[in-house]
């Protein structure tokens, strides 16, 4: 069992509107002093077995063409060995 | 016999119907397309219509463009088959990496509903041609995600090679780069519009029948190859 994390996040010079909204919405709550705000993704994929050669480089490959758009979000993929570990 | 042009329903596609009305006013034969089969029964042309395709989960257009009949798609727009995505369509031509950049978020983060004028910039596109040059059109605007990105030097390419199909005039509603409504691929036969023509075909029940030339002219431009 293992569990992939995929973080996608919109590239540095794209805008992002969402995370502007979030960084006023933090100020009028008292939060002073917020430079930026940025909103991503977070995919959280757990699966059987262990994930190495092919179906590694599958799981890359689909969290560059699927879970992110490579023409404007970057992500990052992190593969932990074991969910229950992860759980506890 | 009239060209016929299919119209591909996606799960939570919204202006198919609209798409298939707005070829039979101009003359053509609709075919519904269905996104679950891979079989594009021989049409001449194809409408990715507007709406939200996969409720557009992940990203607008993002699971859309791996359905069945997307694969058979874009290897027929690869060898010149007629393509218009409109709006959501768009946004499925942009994922599948037939047109260039991104379609995101509108900058004022809402949902935008108006009556768009546009300027038609390139008439050489198989969808446009029979518009004239600097023509200026208005027809429906109906999105929350339809701010068009690319990088500069994306951005310089479809300038220079006249690839803008149509540019926002007065305001620009979503944020879209260099007020950019819509561009094509470099051979012409693939258009993406974030406005809807297929809304403005008829005096009933659009703002004006300025979107119809859209239909006619890839109507037009089959007759004449064939």
């Amino acid at each position: 069992m293992a569990r992939v994390v995929v973080d996608v996040m919109l590239k540095p010079e794209i805008l992002d509107p969402q995370g502007r909204a979030v960084q006023g919405a933090l100020g009028r709550l008292g939060l002073t002093g917020v430079t930026d705000v940025r909103q991503g993704k977070q995919f959280v994929i757990d699966i059987e077995g262990d994930l190495e050669g092919e179906r590694l480089e599958l799981m890359h490959r689909l969290a560059e063409e699927l879970l992110s758009n490579p023409v404007i979000e970057d992500y990052r993929m992190q593969v932990l060995p074991d969910a229950q570990d992860v759980a506890q | 016999m009239s060209p016929r042009v299919g119209v591909v329903t996606f799960p939570g596609s919204l202006d198919d119907r609209d798409a298939a009305r707005a070829v039979r006013i101009a003359g053509g034969e609709a075919v519904a397309l269905w996104h679950g089969d891979d079989d594009l029964h021989g049409v001449d042309a194809v409408v990715l219509p507007g709406g939200f395709s996969y409720g557009d989960y992940l990203r607008c257009g993002a699971i859309a463009r791996f359905a069945p009949v997307m694969a058979s798609l874009v290897d027929a727009a690869k060898g010149g088959l007629p393509v218009l995505g409109i709006c959501n369509g768009f946004q499925i031509l942009c994922e599948s990496h037939l047109l260039p950049g991104a379609l995101t978020r509108n900058d004022s983060l809402h949902f935008i509903c108006r009556d768009q004028r546009l300027r038609i910039e390139d008439t050489s596109s198989t969808w446009t041609a029979d518009y004239a040059a600097g023509q200026e059109i208005v027809i429906p605007l109906k999105n929350g995600e339809g701010g068009f990105v690319a990088d500069e030097r994306t951005l310089d390419m479809l300038e220079g090679e006249g690839r803008v199909v149509a540019r926002y005039l007065e305001v620009n509603p979503n944020g879209s780069r260099r007020d950019i409504a819509g561009i094509r691929n470099e051979r012409g036969n693939v258009v993406g519009l974030m406005p809807h023509p297929e809304h403005a075909v008829e005096e009933l029940t659009g703002p004006s029948t300025d979107g119809l030339a859209f239909f006619t002219s890839v109507l037009n431009s089959l007759v004449a190859s064939s």
